[in-house]
């Protein structure tokens, strides 16, 4: 079986953002860029179970322009056995990738190499759409076990046993496979790529296709009107004792 | 403009962040025809159904899926059911509220239809236009849906208080309907089992909608200093937070994760204690209407969002307080 990953390429987590004064969007250049740490977790899932013997190979795959094939070296010097990239630089309607889009270029690419399973970050640090995963599972109309905290293969029924977070504790699915799967913080913690690892990754194969090869159009229905830093909260009192602060608690702000 | 909304219950009640979509479809237009669709089995859910039918004057109606395919709220027989009432209603608007709920369930529905969803809005400033959160609530986005109907949402059910309840809303009870699950599509729904939901008890206040939150942090130590903030709670008829580093060392439970990738909150009063102020952490209560913070020494990032700081050693101040407060209450 092989399992294919889906890897983002966006601003660091540590970076603390800048919004742009024309309002356009946010400051990317000259920002240290990162792999979704999302999908860091989700590649690490994948590569234990391979590694567990349930998976024959790992597919690392990333959209967007010629700078996500940085993104895929990482992956590929964590482990994964293969990358593909669709770029998507030479399609001007392709600079608003929305995920409805990247959903549909994961199903043909899915339709091409034909995964077991497919494990993607439940959600990527820059736009928080927490989308792709649930989309892609529907075009394929594949089952879906999302905001995973716990996977567990059964390679002779077919199945995976899938632990959720959800909002009342924690839910279990059963999935056949093949399967989506979209991880969260707590399902592992993903290694850091050794030296030999990088070079060996230097070798490995990112195949390169575009929008048109795989047939996909691009229709955008969303527009970035602008986006504004939010509103700034006054700045706060430090107060010396707790009777300062049950006081203004009582009196001033009226909360308890 | 027409709305569907998706709604969620539990014990024959409707949930409240269902009744805060409420709020959210008014706000796309005064004169929104709105549709609740319940789906489940059994008479906890016709239960939930009445509930739901005269909760609000503006309920136009309450669609009722009864069936042992949707007795779990899976991902896979409500997107598809979502499908179908779409095809037989045509609604311009399908709402969800941004809870694991909708979350799950909404962008895979989306994916049906064709359609881009927006997710986690915050604000709508027009029929077509809305305000989200982007890099955990640093910068703000607004998009414009520029797609064919339906415009599919979830919100954030801080943003949107609980609509007015009417006193008399007996007599003007919305129809309640059935669907009609002849033509459901079956064939992908056996795929995906519901096995357990584990969930811890408590007697607390549910986290995303009490008044006040008190959330602990990995300064705290120990699940035993954690008990702490119980007491505290107690004391303060408050619910219990924790942030991803108090959970991911064990001291509690991870449905009590406040932040960027856990729960969003927006109490009267949110206390902090032994909490470093990440931005994802921040993420999850900045719009908190007071915020008390307690800090060892110098001033972490919750300086810029804090209104009272109190410079103690954590357990310290955490002991004082829930005394003070005993006595004063």
């Amino acid at each position: 079986m092989k399992i294919m990953v889906a890897v983002k390429r966006v601003i660091d987590y540590a970076v603390k953002i800048r919004v742009k004064s024309d309002k356009t969007g946010v400051e990317m250049n000259n920002v240290k860029m990162s792999m979704n740490p999302f999908c860091e977790i989700a590649l690490e899932e994948a590569l234990r179970i391979k590694e567990a013997g349930f998976a024959t190979e790992v597919i690392a795959v990333s959209m967007g322009p010629a700078q996500c094939v940085d993104t895929l070296r990482t992956g590929l010097a964590m482990g994964a056995d293969r990358a593909i990239h669709v770029d998507t630089s030479t399609s001007s309607s392709a600079t608003n990738l929305t995920p409805l889009s990247v959903a549909k270029l994961l199903k043909k690419l899915v339709d091409l190499e034909k995964p077991g399973l497919l494990i993607l970050g439940k959600q990527a640090i820059d736009d928080d759409c927490n989308q792709t995963g649930q989309m892609v599972a529907g075009l394929l109309k594949w089952p879906q076990g999302t905001f995973a905290s716990k996977v567990i293969l059964d390679k002779e029924k077919q199945v995976a046993t899938v632990e959720r977070e959800v909002d009342g504790g924690l839910e279990t699915l059963y999935l056949d496979l093949p399967a989506v799967i979209t991880t969260d913080l707590r399902l592992n913690q993903p290694r850091y790529a050794t030296l030999p690892n990088i070079m060996k990754a230097k070798s490995k194969v990112i195949k390169k296709v575009t929008l048109e090869e795989l047939g996909v159009e691009i229709k955008p229905d969303l527009e970035i009107v602008q986006v504004t830093e939010p509103p700034k909260r006054k700045a706060g009192v430090i107060v010396s004792s707790v009777d300062e602060l049950i006081d203004k608690l009582k009196n001033e702000a009226h909360v308890i | 403009v027409s709305t569907l909304i998706l709604g969620e219950h539990e014990g024959g009640q409707l949930k409240q962040s269902s009744l805060c979509a409420v709020t959210a479809a008014r706000a796309i237009s005064d004169d929104n025809s709105i549709t609740m669709l319940l789906a489940g089995s059994g008479p906890s859910l016709q239960q939930a159904a009445s509930h739901a039918a005269s909760i609000h004057p503006s309920m136009s109606q309450v669609f009722v899926a009864d069936s042992d395919k949707l007795s779990h709220p899976l991902a896979e027989p409500w997107a598809e059911l979502v499908h179908l009432v779409q095809q037989k209603g045509g609604y311009s608007h399908i709402i969800a509220a941004s809870s694991s709920f909708g979350k799950n369930i909404l962008p895979r529905a989306a994916a049906l239809l064709d359609v881009s969803p927006i997710t986690d809005v915050i604000e709508i400033s027009g029929p077509q236009l809305f305000v989200r959160p982007i890099y955990a609530g640093n910068a703000l986005s607004t998009v414009r849906y520029t797609g064919v109907d339906p415009c599919l949402l979830t919100i954030r059910s801080t943003s949107f208080p609980l609509p007015h309840i009417s006193s008399d809303s007996k007599s003007e009870a919305a129809p309640v309907s059935q669907v009609d699950l002849s033509t459901f599509s079956e064939d992908i729904l056996d795929k995906s089992r519901f096995l357990k939901l584990t969930s811890q008890d408590t007697e607390r206040p549910d986290l995303g909608s009490a008044r006040v939150v008190v959330t602990g942090g990995r300064g705290l130590r120990s699940a035993e200093n954690f008990k702490l903030m119980e007491k505290l709670a107690e004391k303060l008829s408050a619910a219990v937070g924790a942030t991803r580093a108090a959970v991911d060392a064990g001291f509690v439970p991870n449905e009590l994760q406040v932040g960027q990738t856990g729960k969003i909150v927006a109490p009267e009063l949110y206390m902090a204690f032994g909490v470093s102020g990440a931005i994802q952490h921040l993420a999850g209560m900045r719009d908190s209407k007071t915020l008390v913070y307690t800090l060892k020494e110098g001033v972490a990032d919750y300086g810029l969002v804090a209104d009272l700081m109190l410079v103690v050693y954590c357990f310290c101040s955490l002991n004082k307080l829930s005394q003070k407060l005993a006595l004063k209450i």
